[in-house]
């Protein structure tokens, strides 16, 4: 038998909250709050950590030994150059996976996307293996056109668009997809050709999500460390990146560490900002 | 295909889409708005789409002005890039990112003009919808009927030789549709070359169109003037459209027999075999009492299933053999306690009484006509 439980108090404001909203009590039962804390505290604790150590007095000079800036130079041109290359190839790999069928094409979309969830550092030893100077590809690279990539900036910018260029076709493709195809018919019946309705009509529906796209293949880009490390080494001013430079600086310069992290930070904070409507409203992922 | 017009627009055709077949024939003469009417999945959008080389046909051929567009035997294909069709688009299909002025230069540049051409063609229609105001906004800040003049004038700028209006007039309100109807009917009469509208009203098939297709099913059930097919419905569907009360029989001389239970006297024009009786529901009087001495040829008793409130009159909804549907006034429904399940008497005259022949031109034998139902769906 049900019988009625001991009342509790409910003040006017909860009263209306409730009404207007709906729902359940607003407080958070304790199994679920302490852990939620929890798991709060392990994700902000090592950020106040770095805000704490930061040389906030020296900042400038931590940030201006040369190594420092040249591997900031070196990784925004190499993360911006990957970006591009990415813009111009990625983007019609994704049109041709959202809008075409043919034989094999589950299988080509899983591989493009194994860059994704393979670990960084696997990918470097693939790429050191194809395009190395005993590689399949690099053996002819060197051979013919006297070309030798790994180890130089070609090669961080290699690394960095295998691994980041996925995040960009993902996203481009899932907005190609679920894009109204009835746009592109009425520019067809209008007699726009194929490209011109790609130009003119597909490419501006989906600029959001391209925007997305490349912002978030650009992060991926910057933050890059295994695959590049492993594919291009670590020579300051030629394939030193900044999360190298991080690296590295720990040891023997430890506030160029922490200025050039807080540097990537601000960054990152940047790009969390210009995906806001894309990506922090909860739910849909591109 | 034989009958007429090499210059215009002629369709006979297959398209298969899954189990549903669409099997058309017909021809729409330049100059000419051929209606499309017909419920949800006759098949009336899958036309269009085939005429504007969405959908390749599966059978047949369809041409314009004598030139081959899609022939399934031969293999022949225009894609819709090259056909010289304006399509106006259910939702209209604005481009959203572009200004109204640049989505009606958007088919002119698409079909080779330089960019100052294009945009001296897109005032020009601009100018002729009343649109060079709103020239700068872009489709999210339209009104429903601005949008439709944009959607007409993005379609005509790229000079089309055939127009293709899906339900032009769905996507607006009751009280700015009778207007931008009105003004559509002007710009339609302006059209020089072919015009298929589809629609599922037939009130704008009535105002619109000169000449009417009725389609169910994927097939042509009908064809004729809209008064034709307004005065003499072949089916069900039309006849509810128009409403009217429809009747199957057969007809021997002054007496029709009725499928669905029992008969009437029409007038006497020498009718012998299967035929249609077409009623309007004010030729048909509603007594409580059975009438003496009445001149009215047809009596019979039926039962008041439902009563729906119209305009200016309640429709009876009426259960008898046969059974009708009856108009009368709402003073009468007061006066004559004309309630649900209430026994009344109903009249009506033979010269009040359509009768035709069934399976009008084009009518497939396997399309059949029920006498009037009584769903209320």
């Amino acid at each position: 038998m049900a019988s009625l439980a001991a009342p509790s108090r409910l003040t006017q404001r909860e009263r209306a909250r409730r009404a207007a909203r709906g729902g359940a009590p607003r407080s958070v039962p304790p199994p679920l709050l302490v852990p939620a804390l929890i798991a709060v505290a392990f994700l902000v604790l090592p950020l106040i950590g770095l805000l704490i150590r930061a040389p906030w007095g020296h900042l400038g000079a931590a940030l201006s030994g040369s190594d420092a800036t040249q591997a900031l130079v070196l990784s925004l041109w190499t993360a911006t150059t990957a970006t591009g290359i990415s813009l111009v190839i990625g983007v019609p790999l994704a049109w041709v996976l959202a809008r075409t069928s043919f034989p094999g094409q589950r299988l080509l979309r899983a591989l493009v996307t194994l860059p994704l969830v393979l670990p960084p550092v696997v990918g470097g030893v693939a790429l050191l293996l194809a395009f190395g100077r005993t590689g399949f590809a690099g053996r002819v690279l060197d051979s013919w056109f006297g070309l030798t990539i790994p180890f130089t900036p070609i090669a961080v910018v290699m690394a960095e668009t295998f691994v980041a260029m996925p995040f960009l076709i993902i996203t481009v493709e899932g907005a190609l997809r679920s894009a109204d195809q009835g746009f592109e018919e009425a520019a067809a019946t209008l007699g726009a050709k194929r490209m011109t309705v790609f130009w003119r009509v597909t490419l501006p529906l989906v600029a959001p999500s391209l925007g997305a796209g490349a912002v978030l293949c650009w992060a991926r880009a910057l933050g890059e460390f295994g695959a590049t490390i492993t594919f291009a080494g670590s020579f300051p001013g030629q394939t030193e990146t900044m999360p190298i430079a991080v690296y590295y600086a720990l040891e023997n310069d430890p506030d160029a560490a922490i200025a050039l992290s807080l540097v990537l930070l601000v960054v990152s904070i940047a790009v969390l900002v210009s995906l806001r409507d894309h990506w922090l409203r909860g739910g849909s992922v591109a | 295909m034989t009958h007429g017009g090499s210059d215009g627009l002629v369709v006979d055709a297959e398209v298969r889409r899954g189990s549903f077949t669409l099997a058309v024939s017909l021809t729409a003469a330049p100059g000419q708005v051929l209606g499309l009417l017909g419920p949800n999945g006759a098949g009336k959008s899958t036309l269009l789409s085939a005429v504007a080389g969405l959908t390749p046909i599966s059978a047949g051929r369809i041409a314009l002005a004598g030139q081959v567009m899609d022939d399934a035997d031969s293999g022949t294909f225009v894609e819709s890039a090259g056909r010289p069709v304006g399509f106006v688009f259910q939702n209209y299909r604005l481009f959203p990112h572009m200004t109204v002025a640049e989505n009606v230069a958007f088919s002119p540049r698409a079909r080779g003009l330089g960019r100052q051409a294009a945009q001296a063609a897109a005032r020009h229609w601009m100018a002729r919808l009343r649109l060079t105001d709103l020239a700068g906004r872009k489709p999210a800040q339209l009104s429903g009927g601005q949008a439709q003049r944009v959607a007409l004038a993005r379609a005509l700028a790229g000079q089309p030789a055939l127009l293709l209006l899906d339900e032009p007039l769905s996507a607006l309100d009751a009280g700015t549709r009778l207007d931008v109807q009105a003004e559509l009917k002007l710009h339609l009469a302006d059209f020089a070359g072919p015009c298929l509208l589809v629609t599922h009203d037939p009130i704008e098939a009535l105002v619109l169109a000169d000449q009417l297709i009725v389609l169910e099913g994927g097939r042509i059930v009908q064809e004729g003037t809209p008064a034709q097919i307004a005065r003499r419905p072949a089916t069900d569907y039309v006849a509810k459209l128009v409403g009217l009360n429809l009747y199957q029989g057969r007809a021997d001389g002054s007496q029709v027999v009725l499928s669905g239970g029992g008969s009437f006297v029409v007038a006497d024009h020498g009718q012998h075999g299967d035929v249609l009786v077409a009623v309007r529901p004010s030729a048909i009087l509603v007594s409580t009492e059975s009438p003496q001495h009445s001149s009215a040829r047809n009596t019979w008793p039926a039962k008041i299933s439902g009563l729906t409130l119209l305009a200016d009159r309640v429709r009876l909804d009426l259960e008898g053999q046969p059974p009708a549907l009856a108009d009368v006034t709402p003073a009468a429904v007061a006066e004559l306690s004309l309630d649900p399940g209430r026994q009344v008497w109903l009249t009506t005259k033979a010269t009040d009484l359509e009768v035709y022949a069934p399976g009008r031109r084009q009518v497939p034998s396997d399309v059949r006509t029920l006498p009037y139902s009584h769903d209320r769906t």
